[in-house]
């Protein structure tokens, strides 16, 4: 990993080209073209990992997972859960690494491993549980993907909507600690390299809205032109084996036009992902939707393109981007796009605000027991630092809710 | 709290009455059950043209947020319609690019029926605002307040919603700890948060059985049903014994508490597989906190599961004081959005509801706690802007 955690230097301009660059600080961010299927297990290789067993044994994450056994509930055990008044250390990585996560996984994962301790006269082991109740379960959980790969896109997203202009070192900094936290794909700001390259932001990324007023109101020309436009952009980065990501925004519901069709929500992604696009992220840029319009907007999408391509970028403006998180993975997404604190929203759709915050979709995929890759600890600091530097709070629940137990913690 | 002067018990009685929505209220010292059958919200199927500009409240067309009519019809219907209906927007798009869902796959179809489908048609939204939210203030709240905002709940179509309990003169047992069982799934819980076991509290809620004997209806909740600041992971056996406790000691409800909002779908899945094993789960409500900002996931896996009552309140009032750090009822009008879109009747109107919600941040001089209280009040600014 230590390639990625070295700073990028936007400013100092190294005289390698930008794609060398960009392949050194995201390691499968830029696989070309032709390797675009697969991407996700394709992130952890450009890692020095796979995904067998020996995968498992460099992360202490998984390590821990493979040991921790039903012996290992008995009384006299205090889980140091990062909520938990012992865990006084918060932010060592050992204690809260170890325990993030792993009880809920198990929980999960090996039914009720929790009885041996309980008085027995009071048994109620889920595994006797009625077979119904036990299908119940694998069916709401069973279908959500094992690992989900979560594209941060604070530095670009999140910070471009800031009224003053962050300084490329913060940028740096955040984008260092974002890294190190164990994110495989950093989203950062735009900039145009002297040697004349597409500008990264238009060069690598689609962007198409669902709804033509929408478009026409924030790129200024019609969901058919867009794709046009696109097209040119897509078929010169294939040429230089640029990945190209498209995001559809609008895909349920648009200020002006209100509900947007699935179908048209379809036909644009079909479209990005036919001129060559690796990954579609659909967007529900003013965060309308919910559990009920989100379904009917992926089943018509992933009719058209394949669910590994497909991201989901939902903003926390209603206070409903988890739930459509969680529905989302039950129908098989596995890449989900978040923001740092909640960093950012949409300038253009009034009253939109509010990626949704990096920190609440780890700790919900931790307890969930899928895969990110991501230390909710070192993500935490990059939330800390960032927050700081612009004089606000937290975009983040969890962030402030385990911030406050750690300072609890001490007291005790 | 003790407020059950006489002429108190009248005054909110006769509000009650008057807005001719309850179902049941109490926590307010007097044993009524008030069963008047609640108004059923009509979603009228829609035509879908091109010309049709709908009103959803966060259209900026909808410059009349207020307003009862356009705002109901809209507010959900098209999502539930898309939902139920599957997808009745092609007449208007060009059919050059028709991809209608109704010719996918139908492996794609069933995922839809699956996560969906399990839902409850018709979900009780508790409102516990009042005591639960209003109890956790700093500053006492003038009573006059607290009924005001209980009529404007009850005005939003909420048919149970928990008031402060007072004791009234007549002796009877002071409402909240008469007409709800309080018990711990964590032992150290229990000692910190009622100064007594579990085992001892279950035996002094014996006294919810002679409440059951006065018709006194008993609702039963369960803390720390995941996790316990001192303890850690609960186990759901544990949560499924205290449960069971309730339940056959005559609670006709027991609310499943995530005191310090730890849980996720992870985590409340087998909690809710223990306990619907011991109790049925028509009897089982969810009380999550948004401490972590994972009550609404755990409401929807909750309700994939068959639950069909959540514990809400009014712009986020309220959490646990005797949880470090824990904070966060989940915001009714969060809950109820997200209800909506689901095609999930709940006979609240939102608009009416985002009024008390309104009302009490006021009074608080505070901002709500609720995202969809805060988008949708800047939509409506908006909208006269346009």
């Amino acid at each position: 990993m230590s390639s990625l955690e070295e700073p990028l230097g936007f400013d100092k301009l190294p005289s390698m080209s930008t794609i060398e660059r960009i392949q050194r600080y995201s390691s499968g961010a830029c696989r070309p073209y032709e390797n675009n299927m697969g991407m996700g297990s394709r992130w952890i290789e450009g890692r020095s990992c796979s995904t067998s067993n020996s995968y498992e044994l460099q992360f202490k994450g998984e390590c821990f997972y493979a040991i921790l056994s039903q012996e290992d509930y008995d009384e006299g055990t205090r889980e140091a859960l990062p909520w938990t008044r012992h865990n006084r250390d918060f932010y060592k990585e050992d204690s809260f690494n170890q325990r993030t996560s792993s009880l809920c996984r198990n929980d999960v994962v090996q039914g009720n491993g929790f009885d041996s301790w309980y008085s027995p006269d009071h048994q109620y082991n889920s595994k006797s549980d009625e077979k119904g109740i036990q299908n119940l379960t694998n069916k709401f959980i069973k279908s959500i993907p094992k690992y989900v790969k979560i594209v941060e896109v604070g530095p670009r997203d999140g910070l471009q909507n800031e009224k003053d202009i962050v300084p490329t070192a913060v940028k740096v900094e955040l984008i260092h600690r974002l890294v190190s936290s164990g994110l495989s794909v950093v989203e950062a700001t735009s900039f145009v390299s002297p040697n004349g390259f597409l500008s990264w932001c238009k060069g690598s990324s689609g962007f198409a809205s669902a709804s033509e007023s929408f478009s026409k109101s924030n790129v200024n020309c019609s969901i058919e032109e867009s794709l046009a436009r696109y097209g040119a952009v897509t078929r010169a980065a294939k040429e230089l084996s640029i990945p190209v990501r498209g995001y559809v925004s609008c895909v349920v519901g648009c200020p002006v036009e209100g509900a947007i069709p699935p179908s048209k929500v379809a036909y644009v992604a079909k479209e990005l992902y036919e001129m060559g696009c690796f990954e579609i992220s659909l967007g529900d840029t003013i965060g309308v939707a919910t559990p009920g319009t989100v379904v009917p907007m992926l089943e018509a999408v992933m009719a058209v393109v394949p669910v590994e391509n497909l991201a989901v970028h939902f903003h926390d403006t209603y206070g409903q981007s988890l739930p459509n998180i969680l529905v989302s993975l039950q129908m098989g997404i596995s890449i989900v796009d978040t923001s740092i604190s909640g960093l950012g929203g949409c300038p253009y759709a009034k009253g939109a605000s509010g990626n949704v915050a990096t920190e609440d979709v780890v700790y919900m995929l931790d307890g969930l027991g899928v895969k990110t890759n991501v230390d909710l600890a070192k993500l935490m600091k990059a939330g800390d630092f960032i927050s700081k530097q612009l004089g606000r709070p937290s975009g983040s629940k969890t962030a402030i809710a385990l911030c406050r137990v750690a300072a609890d913690g001490s007291k005790i």
